[in-house]
């Protein structure tokens, strides 16, 4: 081998190195301490409570800051602290394992459906397409109504309802990865269609996957908020961050701290759970160089 | 001063501040009014930095750090952004190597080409729409006056970069650059530009900075060739004395590369007897099927091949032949619409599934573009390890061994074996693919234009490794190539295909003289060769083509009949051609015979034949 080509290198992987150390992701920080503080919030709320969740406690609604209650009280006379502490657990819980489901089961069916046969995977995107007719509030209206409310079907109406947007999207994805050459190099390897999927392709689309999970989430409080707020979701004396904002939204007139801290709650949390995954997929990004 | 140009001691920096490297390192060099000159060298050297610098810009992540860019007046470091503007796309303009994305698709070719002009206002749209015109009549653009009203879709690769020349010239600049502009076309059509290229150049006298990596192409463009490495000039002189002695030893090695057969030949006595790949009647293709079972795309039409035991053939022709379809036929991504494989005596499945794992694991294809076919999130470890498991059932220390031996084998350091491939090299990315080939221990390597994506050094390299590889392990190789020269280093025997047919088959050195083919002829004709004046004197795509009347409606006329010097009116475009069988041995699809077809080329071979010889 010549010998000037035995020495030459990219170039490019030096700077890309200079890159990762000199550049401190903040935001990913943020990110991450605002969504552990949600999830020890969600695991250890109900303990943390100073008061049970549907007692009340003080004579003065729409009460503001004090120290026996920090975050005021409600519409009830009821410990908003408390209250948001119960009720955080619903919006994590149900919005985490709803967006796992969905992101899960929609980025599965999207594998399956790259490689497997064409009439198989006409199948599988006509259903996703029936389903992404449907409008996800619609849909969350007529199971609560048909079936009431509990949060096994919460999570289900949830699931339901962005599954076929997942699929898309990591359908699109797959199919673009599964053209490239070294998935025809495995196939033509001989590999099994479960090797395929998983090890060829999954790893390279899961950035993609990972920031959609976690659009998904903040979808997915939303729509649980949304049906809360309309009466539809988690049922008193239980509440979730939405219904908090519905209980007491006749305290938006005076500004009271019980409508204002759920409301926030809310968007702490969507905005933590995407500042995260923006990070993790930069970072997993930049160890591939870029794909 | 009759100096236009005057670079000296151009650095440029690349990375963040604090951490900074040198990408250029002390460049310095001239040149006069109507002169070209040729920057060449592989990726990484520098070279459209350079000529970017030019310019006075600066790619993304780099920045211009010192010495002195003199174009003309201009003092091209020293002016602000503003002053850049006004001379960019005026005083000096930029052909870049892509003419497909350097177009708005979504405007039509002659508002984009007066756009830059317009915007300097150097005329009035109506003059410089009329000047246009002229610029593509003498870039030899077909049907000037109506070409400027197509989109940029609408008109071949060739014909698209000619109309990005236009653009860069229609300001009369002092400067012209251009980078790479005819790397991604096909030979034949190459020469067509190039002579476009140089005719416009002479005759407006424009002051050029050709930049580029082939040798071969450079000679026919530069009056000076300045050669690069790692940033810095390792050569510089007037083309003649730089062709004829140069004195670097890099220089020696880029011309030696330029030519791989030159300096490779193929390995004597490895190919056996026995066939093992048989290709009979083969027809494939893409879209629907009809009722007939036959694709609405055919691009292989009745192909008939044999692979022997250890033997290479390679499969030339331009792009559009059908070439890498054949090579996906073989490794089971495509099912035929008609005929049959046979490999080693067993009908070959046309699908993957109908395939047995043995035969998946003597069958191995090797990409031409190592960055697409490395899975980026697998180490080099990972991706050998992989069949090493799947096909021998390697563990533990076993498999370790065997994937130092494999990279023993294509020439890599074995502590590569934890990188992933984007902290590799094109020329290692390239040498990982072959190894992942070679883990299987196959008997076939089916290898898609695998040199062509790499320096002419690096492409070499490789080259010689596949020869090696052959002699070692009797493995046999189906070749696939656009390059007639790559081809003849490494292959017994030959193949050449045009728009799905085969229409020339024959032993390597059947291909070293006349007759051939007539599409042959044009291809072999079509590659630059190492000397100046190559260009006014090779007889390639010169003249008028023979008049023909109206063609038969007969799908199995000959497909090369368009472009055909040789053609005969009555014969050729009323009926189809057959196969013939030359004096030498080889096969061709044409109505002409051998005879007829010496008579045509024997007065261009005998005198270009020289540097193969």
């Amino acid at each position: 081998m010549n010998p000037l080509i035995a020495k030459s290198r990219p170039a490019s992987s030096a700077l890309a190195l200079a890159k990762v150390s000199g550049n401190p992701s903040w935001l990913g920080l943020v990110g991450a301490t605002v969504c552990v503080i949600w999830l020890l919030v969600a695991l250890f709320g109900p303990w943390l409570a100073p008061h049970p969740v549907g007692e009340v406690i003080s004579d003065n609604i729409f009460e503001g800051f004090s120290l026996a209650h920090p975050f005021g009280t409600d519409y009830l006379g009821r410990d908003m602290l408390s209250r948001v502490l119960v009720g955080a657990r619903f919006t994590v819980g149900l919005s985490l394992v709803a967006a796992l489901l969905a992101s899960t089961f929609g980025t599965g069916c999207a594998l399956l459906s790259v490689v497997s046969p064409k009439w198989l995977d006409e199948i599988i995107s006509r259903i996703m397409d029936a389903f992404i007719s449907i409008p996800s509030k619609m849909l969350a209206l007529i199971m609560v109504s048909a079936f009431g409310s509990s949060v096994t079907l919460l999570i289900c109406t949830a699931v339901i309802s962005y599954i076929p947007g997942s699929f898309r999207v990591a359908r699109s994805m797959a199919v673009n990865i599964e053209a490239l050459e070294y998935v025809q190099v495995a196939r033509t390897r001989g590999e099994g269609k479960l090797y395929v999927a998983c090890r060829e392709i999954l790893p390279n689309m899961l950035n993609p996957v990972l920031t959609d999970l976690g659009l998904r989430f903040g979808y997915i409080v939303l729509l649980l908020s949304g049906m809360s707020f309309l009466g539809l979701g988690v049922q008193p004396p239980d509440a979730d961050l939405g219904s908090l904002v519905r209980e007491n939204i006749g305290g938006l007139n005076q500004g009271a701290m019980a409508i204002i801290i759920p409301a926030l709650a809310i968007g702490t949390l969507t905005i933590g759970v995407n500042l995260l995954i923006d990070y993790l997929s930069s970072r997993r990004g930049r160890r591939s160089g870029g794909h | 001063m009759t100096q236009l140009i005057r670079v000296e001691d151009l650095r440029v920096v690349a990375g963040d501040p604090g951490s900074e490297v040198e990408i250029v390192k002390g460049v310095s060099f001239a040149l006069e009014k109507g002169e070209v000159l040729a920057l060449i060298g592989e990726s990484g050297s520098g070279k459209t930095t350079i000529a970017l610098a030019l310019l006075g810009y600066a790619r993304r992540g780099c920045r211009l750090s010192g010495g002195v860019v003199q174009v003309g007046e201009h003092d091209m470091l020293a002016l602000n952004e503003k002053q850049l503007q006004g001379l960019r796309g005026n005083r000096v303009s930029y052909i870049a190597q892509s003419a497909a994305a350097a177009f708005n698709p979504a405007k039509k070719l002659l508002d984009q080409v007066v756009e830059g002009p317009l915007i300097h206002g150097l005329g009035t749209r109506a003059e410089l729409e009329a000047k246009a015109i002229g610029l593509f009549r003498d870039l030899a653009l077909p049907n000037p006056e109506r070409i400027g009203r197509r989109y940029p879709h609408q008109v071949s690769g060739g014909q698209l970069q000619r109309v990005m020349a236009a653009m860069a010239l229609i300001s009369d600049p002092l400067l012209v650059v251009l980078d790479e502009p005819t790397t991604a076309l096909d030979v034949t059509t190459q020469i067509d530009v190039l002579r476009a290229f140089k005719r416009v150049v002479r005759e407006r006298g424009a002051t050029a900075v050709y930049v580029s990596h082939d040798l071969a192409v450079v000679a026919q463009m530069a009056d000076q060739i300045v050669v690069l490495n790692g940033g810095q000039i390792l050569e510089q002189s007037a083309t003649a004395p730089l062709l004829k002695a140069p004195t670097h030893e890099y220089t020696r090695s880029l011309l030696a590369a330029a030519r791989p057969d030159t300096g490779i030949r193929p390995p004597c006595g490895v190919a056996e007897e026995g066939p093992l790949l048989t290709i009979t009647g083969l027809t494939a293709g893409y879209g629907n099927k009809n009722l007939h079972g036959m694709p609405a795309i055919r691009v292989l039409e009745d192909i008939d091949l044999t692979v022997r035991r250890g033997q290479a053939i390679g499969v030339i022709g331009e792009s559009g032949s059908g070439k890498s379809t054949l090579a996906r036929v073989v490794a089971g991504l495509l099912t035929p619409a008609l005929g049959g494989l046979t490999f080693d005596g067993q009908p070959l499945g046309g699908s993957l599934s109908e395939r047995t794992p043995e035969q998946f694991r003597r069958i191995q294809m090797v990409f031409q573009n190592a960055d697409t076919a490395l899975n980026p999130m697998h180490s080099v470890a990972n991706i050998l390890s992989r069949p090493l498991k799947m096909y021998f059932g390697l563990k533990g220390a076993a498999l370790q061994a065997r994937i130092g031996e494999l990279l023993d084998l294509v020439r890599l350091p074995r502590d590569m074996a934890e990188r992933r491939p984007n902290e590799l090299s094109g020329g290692q990315k390239q040498r990982v693919n072959l190894a992942r080939a070679l883990a299987a221990k196959p008997d076939l390597i089916l290898c898609d234009e695998v040199t062509s994506a790499l320096d002419t050094v690096v492409g070499a390299a490789i080259l010689e490794l596949l020869r090696d590889l052959r002699q070692q392990l009797g493995v046999s190789y189906l070749f696939i190539s656009h390059d007639i020269s790559t081809v003849r280093a490494l292959c017994d025997d030959i193949v050449v295909m045009y728009s799905g047919h085969k229409v020339h088959a024959g032993r390597r050195e059947s291909f070293a003289e006349a007759p051939y083919h007539p599409y042959t002829d044009l291809l072999i004709h079509s590659v630059p060769e190492l000397r100046q004046g190559w260009l006014e004197t090779c007889g390639a795509t010169h003249g008028e083509l023979p008049p023909i009347g109206e063609r038969a409606n007969l799908p199995e006329l000959c497909t090369f009949l368009n472009r055909c010097p040789v053609r005969v009116d009555g014969l050729c475009n009323r009926t189809a051609p057959k196969r013939r069988t030359l004096d030498n041995g080889s096969e061709i699809l044409c109505h002409r015979d051998g005879a007829d077809l010496l008579a045509t080329q024997r007065g261009v071979t005998t005198t270009s034949f020289g540097a193969y010889a």
